[in-house]
């Protein structure tokens, strides 16, 4: 049969596609999908490495034009200073849209995580914001970089994931999916997070941007720090909005971070993990899962999926 | 960011170029709790490494609070991710697990195995390559066994190991494996499953999951993670098979870029290659493709793709491409295996949207032939399908499309089918063969036609469709018009619900299905009459929004005219000219439109008449007014 590709100075015979490759064309297909069949879609931007891989993947999906959607990064004010820049390094570039949505209620309220505490926190500038951004823009799709690896009940949770006008996910109402046929319809006012990266592990993401040499903050990487410890958690004190407890000093320790959010509710590990390789060397090694240093997911078993229902990434 | 390659470590730097080489296989695990499964995918991630402390420590924690195995791990709480399934102990969903040896990166699809949870197995099969199909050593096969295997065989999965668990249970006997392979064997001939590997396996001990065990020395097969680490992925099947692109989305980048960007679903594209573009059959050669901003000389089933073109051809989305010596089939019906996944049925003559790799069409469910018993893989007659039931039916589209039989070509032979008020995913199937008619009955193209007959009638054939309540005033009203139309001269005909069921439809009762035919047939009368010229009423309640459009599909556009009979319940119900909402009301009537069955109001009827506000006879009058103003009728 001719469909074979003819062999010529090379010998080709089948190419195998190594796992990245499979993951990196699906999730390039999903992309594409959704530009294909919704009217308003939007690539939420958080600066962590997950995002960064999604706007990797979405340039290669969409080159040479520049990106059919705007990126969103729904703020909190209480990121890691080093993560504002690398955002304000994104929008800079060519055939960049990004914006920034800061929950003006949470401004008006001064909702931080230290009087309100990080489940409040969390609610009125994360989840209440995402979901006045969206409708304020009037967003139909938005991308996240969540994935099924992370936490239980995201394991259960569609690529295209249905929202109701209200934002709220019904887990036991899901759409099936079969094959990579998604189904994007929906009534007006209602609308889709898609994740792109639902089948890649945290060693996936690591490989890729080893793989790729895609930027991320280098808060990902080990350094000495100034860590305060919280409830068991080493917490980088990035600025000097952190209260200190009397006789509480930041003590310098060499840390990272697996996972990146707002800084009072984040905690480093320590390590000496310096370079993507040596990083990946620790995640092999690894015993822990990276969910672990977010202090949100702690509360309960099911509190991911409570605050997915309530609209939560 | 300090990225020295020098100072990688070296053990490092082999991992990563040996992750490079690594491959992704998909499989589905199928069974139950009680066989064993979670214990053995539980193992899998746990002797992988997958499982992290922190899960372990939950898993501690919640297995001694509520789990239903002692002291030991409850590997099933781990697996169970929603708040349902961990209350009630049972797995609702399809969960997706992930793990990598050396070799290989694993995605499991596991399912919940009750025949109530069919759609859940039919979506995890979906994307497997293989399939782990469980079975209890003292028990050997069960029913369930076989409705696994049916439906991996169903969706096309062509490597089946089955595991035979518990050998432990049964002093690790190789009479008793040898009995269940054997049985197991015959069936997957009978079914069509071509390549078996049958394996004796302890979860539970780890008995040739990972290791090989030395209880079992008269097996020489490989272990699980062997079997699991060497099978074929499907893709690599997928390459050898005639090139496919279904292209999702035209990118315009700039004036001097058309690109067709699309996941090649099978074989392989080079540079130079001519390529067909189907439907429409026009050809053109590949003069670019791009992995993503690169620039390759020939791509493979698998990666997303944008390929630029010789020649300035109609390309869009749903278009396939494909090699002009192997094109993919066209057609417009089909016999299609069917699997249905939502509460309310599947019926004949209804239409559902339907999605076929990138393209999207308007697919109407023709007679059922058949469904199949899962269990005993017996064919039993059937008008409908609930919902996990699976059934084979044709199905006529409202275009032709290009497509391969699913047993050739996973995505250019699937479909999923969405309800067109919902927006649900209420069903899905594989196209099994276009019918014959469709290719070979043509439309016999008459000399006398519609136009010419309609010139002799000096007025424009046209159906004006009365939907509304029973009660509402529809034959009332229609009756008036019609005598209106024929003292001016008109050709008309009236259908009326009640008349029409006394003889063409007496065979048909209320339920939805019947319902839904009813509708089909009068429409398809109705059809002909205007075909013969003639201005035809009916008067039907037509309570579903998807038959009345299923209708007016028919019709040319401006021929069909829904005149909405709008009549609240209450004065409809207080007339009870018939006495039929009395006997609904006391139970003696069932599925009675807006009683206990539903009426879906037309948003945007052509023609809407309020029976609260106007007499009857004032509307037939507004009626033949607005047939002059759409210049049906020539003005009075």
């Amino acid at each position: 049969m001719s469909i074979l590709p003819r062999s010529s100075s090379t010998h080709f015979s089948m190419h195998h596609l190594t796992h990245l490759q499979r993951l990196e064309a699906e999730s390039i297909h999903v992309m594409r999908e959704v530009v294909a069949e919704t009217e308003n879609p939007v690539m939420l931007y958080s600066i962590g490495k997950d995002s960064s891989v999604m706007l990797h993947l979405a340039r290669k999906a969409f080159h040479p034009a520049p990106l059919p959607f705007p990126l969103l990064h729904v703020d909190t004010t209480w990121k890691f200073r080093e993560m504002y820049a690398m955002r304000d390094q994104v929008a800079r570039e060519p055939g960049i849209e990004l914006r920034v949505y800061r929950n003006p209620e949470a401004i008006e309220l001064g909702i931080n995580p230290f009087t309100h505490g990080s489940a409040v926190h969390t609610d009125v500038w994360k989840t209440q914001g995402l979901r006045r951004a969206l409708d304020e823009f009037g967003f139909d799709a938005a991308f996240g970089g969540a994935r099924r690896d992370e936490e239980k009940s995201r394991a259960k949770e569609r690529i295209f994931s249905f929202r109701t006008a209200q934002h709220h996910w019904d887990p036991k109402n899901q759409r099936p999916e079969l094959w990579n046929l998604y189904n994007a319809r929906k009534h007006r006012g209602e609308s889709f997070r898609v994740f792109p990266l639902s089948n890649w592990t945290e060693l996936d993401v690591w490989q890729y941007i080893h793989l790729e040499n895609i930027p991320i903050v280098s808060l990902y990487l080990a350094a000495e720090r100034p860590v305060v410890e919280r409830d068991g958690a080493l917490i980088v004190v990035d600025d000097d909005r952190m209260p200190l407890a009397a006789g509480e000093r930041p003590q310098l320790r060499r840390v990272r971070f697996r996972t990146l959010g707002c800084y009072p509710l984040t905690g480093a590990v320590e390590s000496d993990a310096d370079t993507l390789p040596a990083v990946i060397r620790e995640m092999l090694l690894a015993r822990t899962s990276e969910r672990q240093g977010r202090l949100i997911d702690q509360d309960s078993a099911s509190s991911m999926e409570k605050k997915k229902q309530e609209g939560y990434f | 960011m300090a990225n020295d390659p020098d100072a990688i470590p070296f053990e490092v730097r082999e991992y990563l170029e040996a992750q490079q080489r690594k491959r992704l296989l998909r499989f589905i695990a199928c069974g139950s709790v009680d066989d064993g499964k979670s214990s053995l995918i539980g193992r899998l991630l746990y002797d992988a490494k997958t499982l992290f402390e922190d899960h372990l420590e939950t898993l501690q924690r919640e297995s001694r609070r509520a789990g239903s195995t002692g002291d030991a791990l409850d590997f099933a709480r781990l697996l169970d991710g929603l708040t349902a399934e961990r209350e009630q102990g049972i797995t609702i969903d399809v969960a997706y697990r992930f793990f990598a040896t050396e070799k290989r990166k694993f995605i499991v699809a596991d399912t919940p195995g009750h025949e109530q949870y069919t759609r859940n197995m039919v979506t995890g099969a979906s994307t497997a390559d293989a399939a782990l199909i469980l079975v209890d050593a003292r028990k050997g096969l069960l029913t369930q066994t076989r409705r696994h295997s049916f439906i991996v065989s169903l969706l096309g999965i062509r490597d089946v190991a089955l595991a035979i668990n518990k050998m432990d249970l049964v002093d690790y006997s190789e009479r008793r494996f040898a009995e269940i392979r054997d049985e197991y064997l015959e069936f997957a001939r009978h079914i069509g499953i071509g390549n078996v590997a049958c394996l004796p396996i302890s979860a539970i001990n780890g008995d040739n999951v990972v290791d090989r065990s030395a209880r079992t020395a008269w097996y020489h097969g490989p272990t699980l993670l062997e079997y699991l680490e060497s099978v074929e992925v499907d893709e690599d099947r997928m390459q050898r098979i005639p090139f496919r692109l279904p292209v999702q989305w035209v990118n315009r980048a700039n004036a001097d870029f058309r690109g067709f960007a699309g996941l090649i679903a099978s074989g392989a594209l080079r540079l130079g290659d001519p390529v067909r573009v189907g439907p429409a059959g026009t050809q053109s050669a590949v003069t670019r493709i791009l992995d993503g901003d690169r620039d390759v000389p020939v791509a493979v089933a698998g990666q997303s793709v944008t390929v630029c073109l010789r020649d300035e051809v109609d390309v869009s989305r749903g278009d396939v491409l494909s090699h002009p010596d192997s094109p993919p089939a066209v057609a417009d019906e089909f016999e299609a295996t069917v699997v249905w996944m939502h509460e309310q049925p599947m019926l004949r003559g209804r239409s559902y949207v339907m999605k076929i790799a990138t393209k999207t069409v308007a697919a109407t469910v023709m007679p059922l032939k058949y469904k199949i018993n899962v269990n005993t893989l017996e064919r039993l007659a059937a008008t409908r399908l609930e919902i996990n039931e699976i059934g084979v039916c044709d199905l006529e589209l409202d275009r032709s499309i290009a497509f391969d039989p699913y047993e050739e070509n996973r995505t250019t032979g699937a479909f999923i089918l969405i309800d067109r008020m919902t927006h649900q995913t209420v069903g899905a199937g594989m196209l099994r063969f276009a019918l014959r008619r469709s290719q070979n009955v043509h439309w016999q193209a008459l000399d006398v036609n519609k136009v010419a007959r309609a010139r002799l009638k000096g007025h424009e054939p046209c159906v004006l469709w009365f939907t509304g309540l029973s009660g509402a005033g529809k034959s009332t009203i229609a009756n008036l018009l019609e005598k209106r139309l024929h003292a001016r001269g008109q050709h008309t005909y009236l259908l009326d619900g009640d008349n029409v069921r006394h003889g063409l439809n007496k065979d048909l009762g209320f339920t939805d299905a019947d319902r839904v035919e009813n509708i089909r047939r009068v429409a398809e009368v109705a059809k002909l009459m205007v075909d013969a010229g003639l201005i035809v009423l009916v008067s039907f309640i037509s309570p579903f929004s998807s038959e009345r459009r299923m209708a007016r599909a028919l019709f040319a556009d401006g021929e069909f005219l829904e005149v909405f009979v709008d009549t609240p319940l209450s004065v409809a119900e207080g007339r009870d000219v018939k006495g039929l909402y009395r006997k609904a009301r006391q139970g003696q009537l069932r599925n009675f439109t807006g009683i206990d069955s539903p009426y879906e109001a037309p948003e945007s009827p052509e023609i809407r008449v309020e029976t609260t506000a106007v007499s009857a006879e004032e509307a037939a009058v507004v009626i033949l007014g607005e047939l002059e103003r759409r210049g049906i009728l020539a003005g009075a």
